[in-house]
């Protein structure tokens, strides 16, 4: 489920009307990812708290975020592009890919939340598979 | 059985209570034939499918939106025993209309993104998780009978 040429400039941008606001994005989408899927906080017993909303939580979102948006101005090439983090994510991390797509839901949430005029369904499609292309390309190294 | 706190309770029967059946039934089910487009495969029958402007203009899908979304009052007005309150839809979907139980999971998907997009900030983390619980409860007893 690759993304056409157009759905590419969607993803773009979309990426773009957002911009300012994709701190409170991640840091919400990964409060909602462990309210909402309490299993997810298994990766995270070594924080403070893992509370939604609590400040590692938020902090950590935040950069997740950043990864985001930064593998979108490498969405024609993600695997190689995504390479060192995906090496991380399967030899240190080792977070079950599952769980990328629980993340992905929760930042689609947001985006739907923060910018309902915007998110289209058009939209959602793009910005769905880019977001299943990234967890793909981040699962790459896995085995 | 599934344990529900007041709060849940509460938060659940208010998103209901400020829904406009018609409008939210539409936008999801148009939304997961959109974003999901192999659920089409079930609406043979449903007239112009060609593109997502067809289907939002969609008369026959607008209708049957709303059809399935006051299929989820009966899970409202029986949140202590959905799983025998659903088993004869369960059945319906399975030996009649031969859904694959994962396009429950999708359509729910879609419904959380659409009520989301409704209620904006008030879509609080809380009520998020509230209402993911009630809609995978609801998943699981519509996918119950299937063998």
């Amino acid at each position: 489920m690759s993304l056409s040429v157009k759905q590419r400039g969607v993803v773009r941008d979309f990426f773009q009307v957002i911009s300012t606001r994709t701190e409170d994005i991640g840091a919400d989408a990964l409060s909602r990812l462990v309210a909402v899927y309490p299993q997810t906080k298994s990766y995270f017993s070594h924080w403070s708290s893992t509370a939604p909303g609590s400040a590692p939580v938020r902090k950590h979102g935040q950069t997740i975020m950043t990864g985001v948006v930064d593998a979108v101005s490498k969405l024609d090439n993600l695997k190689d592009g995504l390479l060192s983090l995906s090496e991380l994510h399967a030899f240190m991390l080792r977070v079950d890919p599952v769980n990328f797509k629980l993340l992905g839901h929760c930042m689609l949430v947001c985006m739907s939340m923060y910018y309902p005029e915007e998110f289209t369904p058009k939209v959602h499609i793009a910005v769905d598979k880019f977001l299943n292309q990234l967890a793909l390309a981040l699962s790459d190294k896995y085995r | 059985m599934v344990e529900w706190t007041d709060d849940e309770r509460s938060i659940i029967n208010g998103i209901f209570a400020n829904l406009d059946y018609d409008e939210v039934g539409r936008k999801a089910l148009c939304r997961c034939l959109i974003v999901y487009p192999w659920t089409q495969r079930y609406f043979g029958g449903f007239g112009n499918l060609y593109n997502a402007q067809t289907i939002m203009a969609n008369p026959l899908i607008a209708k049957h939106g709303t059809t399935i979304l006051h299929g989820l009052d009966r899970a409202l007005k029986n949140m202590d025993n959905i799983k025998e309150t659903y088993s004869e839809l369960s059945m319906l979907h399975s030996e009649k209309l031969h859904v694959d139980p994962d396009n429950f999971r999708l359509l729910a998907d879609c419904m959380t993104v659409v009520i989301a997009a409704k209620l904006g900030s008030a879509f609080s983390i809380d009520t998020q998780a509230a209402w993911q619980k009630f809609l995978s409860v609801v998943v699981s007893a519509l996918g119950r009978q299937y063998h």
